[in-house]
This record gives C-alpha cells, structure tokens and sequence, in this order.
C-alpha cells in the first residue's frame, strides 16, 4: 500500500466526517437541549457512528481507486461510435448509425445498474430494517434483488433514451401512471416500503458510473447535447424500482394464493 | 475459530455483494472491449477496501445509526410534543441535504446549463449564487418533506394519496418549466438522499410509528425517503421558473 493511498484515505475520512458533522449537531443538541435526556448505549452509539465513519471512508476510497476509474473509462469506451460501429459491422459511417446499433451499451446500462444496486449500502440498510420489522417475511436479498432488477430496466430506458432523444418528461409521467395503477392492485403492506426504494437506490455506488455513462452517450450520439440530454438516468433508476417492488410483492402474492388452493 | 467465523462473515457477505460488479467490469473490460484490466495491483487493494467498508458500515448502522433513530422517535413520543417533533423532523431534512456532495455536484452542472442558455450572466459569481440558491431550495423541499412525512405518521394518513398529489404537482410543474431545468429538477430527486441520511431516517420512521398506539411501522413507517425524493423535483422546477 502506498503513501498515496493512505493519504488518498484520510481525505475522504475527512470529508465523510464533514458530511456527517451536520447531522451529528442537530442529533445530539436536539438530545441535549430539547429531549434533555442522555443517550442510551452512548458509547456504543458513539462506536457505533465510527464504524460507520472508518467503514464509508474506505468503501468510496476503494470505490475511488478500483472501480470508478474502470467503470468510467468502459462508459466512455462503449459509448464511443467508432467502438459501436465496429462491433455492428452495419455501417463505416458514424452518422447513419441506428438504435438498434447500441445493443452493448444497453446491455452494460443495464448490468451496472443491477449490480450497483446490489452493493448499494443505503439499500442494504433498508433492506435490513424491512426485514426486521416484517418479522423476516421480507427477504433481504430478495428485497435487493426486486431494487436491482427495477434500476437495471430503467438505466437500460434511459440510455435507450438518450440515443433516440425522446423527450424525458413522457417516460417520467408513464412511469407514474403505471405507478398509480400498481398502487391499488399491490399488497398494502409493500407500498410504502416500494415507495421508498425509489429514492435509496441511487447513492454512493450508482450515481458516479450512471452519470458517467449518461454523459458518455449523450456527448457521443449525433444530435444530443450533454447539457440537454445528459441528465435523466438517475430520473429512471429512482422510478422504475418502485414498479419492480410492488410486482415482487404482487408475485409473492399470487403465488401463495395459488399456493393455498393446490394443497 | 468460533470468533474467527464472527469476523469472517461479514466480510464474507460484502464480498458476496461486490461480485456482481466485479464480474460485470470484468466480462465487459475481457469480452466486450477486448481489453487487458489495467494496474491489477491498485484493482484488488481498492476492492478489498470496499468489502473492508462495507463490513465495517453494516456494523456501525446495527450500533449506531439505528438505534440512535429509534430511541430520539421513542423519546419524542413519550415527550408529547408535536411542535419539537417537527421541528426535529425539518431540521434533520435539512441539515442532512445542505452538504451532500452529489447535491453540490448536480447545483454546479445546474449553473452550467443555465448560463450556457442565457438564464443567467455567464460569470461565476451569478453561476455561484444560481448553485447556491439551487442548493438551497432543494435542502428546503427535503426539510419539507420530512416534516410532511412525520406528520403523515402520526395521523396515519395513508401514503399513496399524498404521493399521487406530489405526482401531479410533478406534472404539472413540467408543463410550465423551463425545459433546460426538467432534466436536472427529476434526477435531484435521487441524488438528495445520502447513506447516512437514509438509515436515520427510515429508523426515525419506524420508530415513530411503533411507539404510537394504532399505527403500524409496516405500513407506517416507511415512507419518509420516498416524500423526500419527490419533493426536491417539484421545488427545482419552481426555482427555474422563478430564476
């Protein structure tokens, strides 16, 4: 390990620790000046708080040294036309270039999405605390999984978007509609939980290479602009894990109803 | 070897979350490009620290953030106060989105756009105040948020009339948006909610909705995270109608 490395760690402590400052200030003089009580456990919280600390500083250094630039450069590399006309064999000419043409690049939105997802912390800790409170009916890899598969659908959308340049706002509304529907069909208990899934999903491992890989595409398909079009795939990895969620309990549904018949 | 395992298993368990990513890059990096995997030595170190991390993460979230959310929801309830409820509630939400990085680095490439279309004068001190003034109107919506999902709580009003409200709001908005903003306005819904925000808060919900009598923390007590990423879409929408 070199001293790059262990310099490179005590920054991102030092910013982790500036993220969390704020919010350790409004806990703890909220404890001591409006609650007015100690701290249960306080020194195992007090651990507690520096695990989460030590343990987000060198997952996003490890993220910084071994998969971001990788995951970047790939982004950058798929997306190049030069690359997609060489693999399709359709055409020499860049700009006559199809949609149908970019099947590597959906297929790449769509397993970096899913497994992002996966090794997304946030989603662990949700994951982790549906479980808990559904008594272990909600499984946590299950729960992981439903999250996965909705962000992979949508980040595939989304760059399958940005290559047509249809306009966002349609897929956005679309998405609400089936969203509305889903609601009064899924079962009672999921909806809130699926709700939330939408907005844990894109955080610390996600955003980075998705943006990346939004920019990368919209800079290098003829007639987009990164400005215009390069925004919109966290849009898609926030809202199609809510559908995911809710089909998942829908199926989990059915299939003991028609479980309950058989026997 | 009883302790052993104990250390073992987590970090086991991180590792079997990071597989799939590796095996992605890897097939994508050997099959697809063709392409040697470049300085494999700073590659293994980076994702032993990951699996180290995350270990280490899941660790303090047991010790310290969840029940640190609990115990403030219980204590609030026992405490009566609505007023102080809230408030906490408000602060949390916007004390936790203010700095989140991701939300500095989408204001930044916000300014960008708006003054590469003429919204604002192409200098940096109105690129900085538009950056600025974005950041703040999202950590708002958050605090909002928040505040309108503890409410929803304790009155236990259910969840899908109010985020089929905001859906419309969300709609409705885009009609009117400048369409430079729209882009930025629906993935600052996503980027608002941090990995130490979003324990807090979901134990905070659950929480709440378990020590008050008639409320279930299933139904309940999820929730706060999805107001909190519809709410920013709806005021950064406003915010370039109004810049």
């Amino acid at each position: 390990m070199s001293v790059d490395t262990l310099i490179e760690l005590w920054h991102t402590l030092i910013g982790t620790i500036a993220d969390v400052l704020p919010i350790a200030v409004i806990i703890f003089g909220f404890q001591l000046f409006v609650l007015r009580k100690p701290i249960p456990h306080f020194g195992r919280v007090l651990a507690g708080f520096l695990y989460v600390l030590i343990g987000l500083a060198f997952f996003l250094e490890g993220l910084e040294l071994a998969l971001f630039p990788l995951g970047k450069l790939m982004a950058a590399q798929l997306t190049d036309p030069a690359f997609i006309a060489s693999v399709t064999h359709a055409t020499e000419q860049v700009a006559k270039l199809n949609w149908r043409d970019y099947y590597w690049v959906y297929l790449f939105a769509f397993a970096i999405g899913f497994s992002t997802t996966i090794a997304e912390p946030s989603l662990l800790a949700v994951a982790i605390k549906a479980n808990q409170v559904s008594a272990g009916s909600i499984g946590v890899m299950g729960l992981r999984v439903a999250v996965a598969l909705g962000v992979a659908i949508g980040i595939a959308l989304g760059t399958y978007r940005i290559v047509t340049g249809t306009p966002l706002h349609w897929y956005i509304i679309a998405g609400y509609v089936v969203v509305v529907i889903q609601t009064f069909f899924a079962p009672k208990l999921i909806i809130a939980l699926a709700y939330d899934s939408g907005g844990v999903t894109t955080s610390t491992v996600t955003v980075p290479l998705v943006a990346a890989l939004g920019l990368g595409l919209a800079s290098t398909v003829p007639g987009r602009s990164t400005l215009l079009d390069g925004f919109g795939l966290i849009a898609f990895a926030s809202l199609f894990p809510i559908m995911s969620v809710m089909a998942y309990a829908q199926l989990s549904e059915w299939r003991a109803k028609r479980a309950n018949r058989t026997y | 070897m009883d302790k052993l395992k104990r250390l073992l298993a987590p970090l086991l368990s991180s590792a079997r979350d990071l597989m799939p990513i590796v095996v992605v890059i890897g097939f994508f990096q050997l099959v697809v490009l063709q392409q040697p995997i470049p300085n494999l030595g700073e590659l293994l170190l980076g994702t032993l620290f990951v699996v180290i991390g995350l270990a280490l993460f899941v660790k303090g979230l047991e010790m310290g953030l969840f029940p640190i959310g609990e115990s403030m929801a219980h204590a609030f309830a026992r405490k009566g106060s609505l007023t102080w409820l809230l408030l906490f509630a408000a602060a949390l939400g916007f004390g936790t989105t203010v700095a989140e990085p991701a939300l500095i680095a989408v204001a930044e490439e916000a300014a960008k756009i708006a003054a590469a279309g003429n919204v604002i004068e192409n200098t940096p001190e109105a690129m900085e105040s538009y950056a600025n003034g974005l950041r703040l109107t999202v950590a708002i919506s958050v605090g909002f948020a928040i505040l309108v999902g503890v409410l929803r709580i304790i009155r236990g009003w259910p969840i899908h009339y109010l985020i089929i409200a905001g859906y419309i709001g969300v709609i409705i908005m885009t009609a009117f948006a400048p369409p430079e903003i729209i882009g930025i306005a629906y993935d600052s819904g996503g980027v608002t909610t941090s990995t130490i925000t979003v324990p807090l808060v979901t134990a905070l919900g659950v929480g709440l909705a378990s020590s008050i009598k008639g409320r279930n923390p299933m139904v309940d007590g999820f929730g706060l995270i999805a107001f909190a990423s519809l709410t920013p879409m709806i005021f950064v929408m406003g915010y370039g109608m109004l810049i």
